[in-house]
C-alpha cells in the first residue's frame, strides 16, 4: 500500500524530485521498479543481461559437454538437445547482447555524451525494461518444457503444431513478440532522444561515435523487428488459428517464412555489433591519447554497414532453392559490405598509429576485438561465396563464424565498455590485475573454442547435432577444453564484479586523463542521479 | 612429399579406426577423416571447381588477417607509452582512406569474377543423363529412379546396436543411393514434413529438401566409391540420425541393379544388396 501513496506523488512526474535537491533519490521500490531515471534503466538493462549470459552461456557449457566425445548421453534425447541450443541462441541474442549493448551502455551513456537531462520517453523507457523479464520467463518456459526444438530461426514446417505441438514452443514465440515490442519502443527514445536533445552546438557531425553508432542500430531496429513481429504473427496464427502462410498443404511457403525471418535477422546480427563499434572507438581513441583517425569515415562506414545489411539477407538462404540470378545478386551486395568493415578497422589501427598506448584492461579487450572481428569478418567473406557455401552452409564453418564476430566480436565489446565504464557507473575502480586474468583467459579460451569449428565445418559436420561420427571426435574435444575455460573466465568476471561493488577505493571524475574527451568524463563517478540539469554548451 | 603426407594420413587413420573398432571399408568411401583441417576431397567435378575457389579465398582472407595482425602488433610495439610519449595528433589522410576503400574493392573484385562463375556453373547441368528424386522425411531419406520405373527405396540408418565391423557409426545406411559413374545426374529434392537438407561433402552438393517445392540439384562422381553425407538442416529428434549415403557404380552394375530392384519391387522388400556385389568385382575400387 505504500506503493499507493508514493505513486501519487510520483505522478508529478520524475522532473518534480528537482526542487529537493539533484541527487534526491527515490525509495528502492519506486526506484527500481518504477524507474524513469536513464541510468537507472541502464542499469537494470545490465543487471538482466548478466543474468541472460549466464543462463545462456550454463546452455552453451552443457552443450560443449554434450559434443566432448561422441556418443555422449548427457544430453538424453535429441528433442531436449534442440530446446537447448534454440533457447541458447535467442537468450544470447535477444536477453544478452541487446540489453547489455542497447539497453545497458546505450541508456547510460547517450544522455551523458549528448549532453541531455535524460531520455526524451523516460516511461516508455521503463516499459521498454520492464516488457523482457517476462519475456525471459516465456523462454526458459519453452526450454523448461523441452517443446521450442526449432532453432533459433524458428523455421516452419518445423516450428508449426504438427511438429512442436506443445505449448512451449509457443511461449517461446510470443516472448519474442515481447522481446521485440521492448527494442522497438526502446529504439524510437533513442532516436527521437539523439535527434532532439543534443546539448547546444553539438552538430551530429560532432557527435561522439557511439551516439552514432547507437542511432544506426535504432533505425536498424525500428525497421526490421516489425517484420519479425510479423513472421512470428502469421506463425501462432498457423499454429493456433488455422491459417496457412507457410502451410504447403494451405497453399502457404515455408520459404517465405525464410525471407521475412532473414529481412529482420541480417540487420540484427549488425543491431548486435554496431553499439560494440561506437564503444571500440572511443576506448582506441582514449588509450591512444588521441582523437579518432577519419571519423566521418567511421560515421558513414556504419551508416553504410547499416543501409547494405537491409540488402543481403538472403545469402542465408542459397540453398533454399532460390535463382540463380537472386543467388548471384545477394553475393554481389554482400561482399560489398566487406569494404565499409575494412574502412573501420583500418581507421581504428590509424588511430592507434602515432599514438602513445596504455594497455589497461578496456585497452586489452579493444584490441583483442580488432584481431577476432578481423577473423570472423574475413570468413564472412568465404561464406558470402554461394558457390562455397554449398559445402559450408549449415555446417560448424558458419557456427565459428558468426560466434567469431559475436560471440567474440560483440561480446569483447560488452566486456570492453564495461571495463571502460564501471568506473564512472558505479564511483568505484575495478581490480585490474583481474581485469586482465578475465581478458587473457576468455582470449585464449574462446580461440580454443571457435577456432577448431573452423575445420570441423570444412570437413563437413553439420551444426545442430547431438552427436557426431567418430572423425569429428578430436577437435570437437579441444573445442570443448576451450569452452570449460572460457566458463571459467566467466567465474573470474563475477569476481571482478564483486570485488569492484565491494571496493572501498573511489575514483575521479575523468580516470582515463587526457585521452577520455567525451562529455560522460566531465561528470562526477558515479554521476549525480539528475546529470546536465545545466546544459552544456559544445564549442 | 605429397604422397607421404597422404600415406601418414591413411596411417593415422586405420590406427585411428581400428582404435575405434573399425576395420577400413573394402571399397573407396569418402568419409571425413580425424583431425581433418580442410575441406573433404573433390570426387566431383563440381567439388573440384569449390576447392580451387576455396583455395584462392583462404589464401587472401589469410594474408589479409595475417596483415591486420602484423599491424596491430607493429602499433603496440612501436606505439607504446615508454617508446612514443607524445602523441601525434593527426587525424585524417584522405589519401589513405581513399586507398583503405579502393583496395579491398579490387581484392574482392579479384575474388567475386571466379565467384559469380562457380555459382552458374553449380547450378544445374543442362543435359542430365538422368534424374533422381530425393525425398526427405522424419528421419529417412526416399531414393526414387523416375526414368527407371520408379523404383523406390527407403534409406535409414543402421542403429548403433546392429552395426557390423566395419560399418561407420552414424553415417552408414540400410539401401545406398546407388548412381552410376561419371554420369550427369539430375537430383530433384522435396520433402514429406519438415526441412531438411541433402548434404554430400565431397561431391559438392547440398540443397533443401523444402515440403511444397521441388528443388534441382546435380550429381556427378568420378570414381567408384561410398560417399557419405549427412541431413544439415535441423529436422527434429533424429537430426543427427539421417545420414546419406551415395554409391557411385559403373554403369553396368547400376544397370544390373536397377533390374534387379525393379522385380524385387514387384515382390518383397527392395534390398540393394550393393555393398557384397562390389566386394566382389570391385578390388579395382580399393583405394588404399
Amino acid at each position: 500500500m505504500a506503493e499507493a501513496t508514493h505513486g501519487d506523488a510520483h505522478g508529478h512526474g520524475a522532473y518534480g524530485h528537482d526542487a529537493h535537491g539533484h541527487d534526491h533519490k527515490p525509495a528502492f521500490i519506486q526506484r527500481w521498479l518504477f524507474s524513469t531515471n536513464h541510468k537507472d534503466i541502464g542499469t537494470l538493462y545490465l543487471i538482466f543481461a548478466v543474468i541472460g549470459g549466464t543462463v545462456g552461456g550454463t546452455l552453451s557449457e552443457i552443450m560443449r559437454a554434450q559434443l566432448q566425445f561422441p556418443n555422449n548421453h548427457i544430453v538424453t534425447s535429441g528433442q531436449e538437445w534442440n530446446t537447448i541450443i534454440t533457447s541458447h541462441g535467442l537468450l544470447m541474442i535477444f536477453f544478452s547482447v541487446m540489453p547489455a549493448l542497447i539497453g545497458g551502455f546505450g541508456n547510460w551513456f547517450i544522455p551523458l555524451m549528448i549532453g541531455a537531462p535524460d531520455m526524451a520517453f523516460p516511461r516508455l523507457n521503463n516499459i521498454s525494461f520492464w516488457l523482457l523479464p517476462p519475456a525471459f520467463v516465456l523462454i526458459c518456459i519453452g526450454l523448461f518444457m523441452g517443446e521450442s526444438g526449432s532453432g533459433w530461426t524458428l523455421y516452419p514446417p518445423l516450428s508449426n503444431q504438427n511438429f512442436e505441438p506443445g505449448m512451449g514452443m509457443d511461449c517461446t514465440l510470443f516472448a519474442l513478440h515481447l522481446a521485440g515490442a521492448s527494442s522497438i519502443l526502446g529504439a524510437m527514445n533513442f532516436i527521437t532522444t539523439i535527434f532532439n536533445m543534443r546539448a547546444p552546438g553539438m552538430t551530429m557531425h560532432k557527435m561522439p561515435l557511439f551516439v552514432w553508432s547507437e542511432l544506426v542500430t535504432a533505425f536498424l531496429l525500428v525497421l526490421a523487428v516489425p517484420v519479425l513481429a510479423g513472421a512470428i504473427t502469421m506463425l501462432i496464427c498457423d499454429r493456433n488459428f488455422g491459417t496457412a502462410f507457410f502451410d504447403p498443404a494451405g497453399g502457404g511457403d515455408p520459404v517465405l517464412f525464410q525471407h521475412l525471418f532473414w529481412f529482420f535477422g541480417h540487420p540484427e546480427v549488425y543491431i548486435m555489433i554496431l553499439p560494440g563499434f561506437g564503444i571500440i572507438s572511443h576506448v582506441i581513441s582514449t588509450f591512444s591519447k588521441k582523437p579518432i583517425f577519419g571519423y566521418l569515415g567511421m560515421v558513414y562506414a556504419m551508416v553504410a554497414i547499416g543501409v547494405v545489411g537491409f540488402v543481403v539477407w538472403a545469402h542465408h538462404m542459397y540453398i533454399s532453392g532460390i535463382d540463380v540470378d537472386t543467388r548471384a545478386y545477394f553475393m554481389g551486395a554482400t561482399l560489398v559490405i566487406a569494404v565499409p568493415t575494412g574502412v573501420k578497422i583500418f581507421s581504428w589501427i590509424a588511430t592507434m598509429w602515432g599514438g602513445s598506448l596504455r594497455f589497461d584492461t578496456p585497452m586489452l579487450w579493444a584490441i583483442g576485438f580488432l584481431f577476432v572481428f578481423t577473423l570472423g569478418g574475413v570468413t564472412g567473406v568465404v561464406c558470402a561465396n554461394a558457390g562455397i557455401d554449398e559445402i559450408i552452409h549449415n555446417t560448424y564453418y558458419i557456427v565459428a563464424h558468426f560466434h567469431y564476430v559475436l560471440s567474440l566480436g560483440a561480446v569483447f565489446s560488452i566486456f570492453c565498455g564495461f571495463y571502460y565504464w564501471i568506473g564512472k557507473m558505479s564511483g568505484r575502480p575495478y581490480p585490474e590485475f583481474w581485469g586482465r586474468v578475465h581478458f587473457w583467459m576468455t582470449f585464449i579460451g574462446v580461440n580454443l573454442v571457435f577456432f577448431p569449428q573452423h575445420f570441423l565445418g570444412l570437413a563437413g559436420m553439420p551444426r545442430r547435432y547431438p552427436d557426431y561420427p567418430e572423425a569429428f571426435a578430436g577437435w570437437n574435444y579441444v573445442s570443448s577444453i576451450g569452452a570449460y575455460i572460457s566458463g571459467a573466465a566467466f567465474l573470474v568476471f563475477l569476481y571482478v564484479c564483486f570485488r569492484t561493488f565491494t571496493s572501498k577505493e573511489r575514483v575521479a571524475d575523468n580516470y582515463w586523463g587526457e585521452g577520455a574527451t567525451t562529455l560522460e568524463w566531465t561528470q562526477t563517478s558515479p554521476p549525480a542521479f539528475h546529470s546536465w540539469l545545466e546544459l552544456p554548451r559544445i564549442k | 612429399m605429397q604422397l607421404t603426407k597422404r600415406r601418414f594420413a591413411v596411417l593415422f587413420f586405420s590406427l585411428m579406426s581400428s582404435l575405434a573398432g573399425l576395420a577400413a571399408h573394402p571399397v573407396l568411401a569418402q568419409v571425413p577423416k580425424p583431425w581433418e583441417m580442410d575441406m573433404q576431397p573433390a570426387f566431383s567435378p563440381m567439388k573440384k571447381e569449390i576447392i580451387q575457389l576455396h583455395n584462392l579465398v583462404l589464401v587472401l582472407i589469410t594474408l589479409i588477417t595475417l596483415f591486420v595482425a602484423a599491424l596491430l602488433i607493429w602499433v603496440c610495439v612501436r606505439y607504446n607509452e615508454k617508446r612514443n610519449p607524445v602523441p601525434s595528433q593527426t587525424s585524417h589522410h584522405t589519401g589513405l582512406e581513399i586507398a583503405w576503400t579502393v583496395l579491398p574493392v579490387l581484392i574482392l573484385v579479384v575474388m567475386a569474377i571466379p565467384s559469380f562463375r562457380l555459382i552458374y556453373y553449380l547450378d544445374r547441368t543442362p543435359n542430365p543423363d538422368m534424374t533422381i528424386k530425393v525425398t526427405g522425411h522424419q528421419w529417412y531419406w526416399e531414393y526414387s529412379y523416375p526414368d527407371n520405373g520408379n523404383v523406390d527405396i527407403e534409406s535409414r540408418i543402421i542403429a548403433d546396436e546392429d552395426l557390423k565391423p566395419g560399418q561407420l557409426r552414424l553415417l552408414d545406411v540400410d539401401n545406398q543411393l546407388v548412381i552410376p559413374v561419371g554420369k550427369k545426374i539430375r537430383v530433384l529434392t522435396n520433402s514429406a514434413d519438415v526441412i531438411h537438407s541433402f548434404f554430400i561433402p565431397s561431391l559438392g552438393a547440398q540443397r533443401y529438401a523444402i515440403p511444397g517445392r521441388t528443388i534441382e540439384l546435380w550429381l556427378e562422381a568420378d570414381k567408384p566409391g561410398v560417399y557419405y553425407g549427412e541431413c544439415n538442416q535441423i529436422c527434429g529428434q533424429n537430426h543427427s540420425r539421417m545420414p546419406i549415403a551415395v554409391h557411385a557404380v559403373p554403369e553396368a552394375e547400376f544397370n544390373a541393379w536397377i533390374e534387379q530392384a525393379k522385380k524385387a519391387a514387384s515382390g518383397g522388400p527392395v534390398q540393394s544388396n550393393l555393398l557384397a556385389a562390389a566386394e566382389q568385382t570391385g578390388s579395382k575400387d580399393i583405394q588404399r
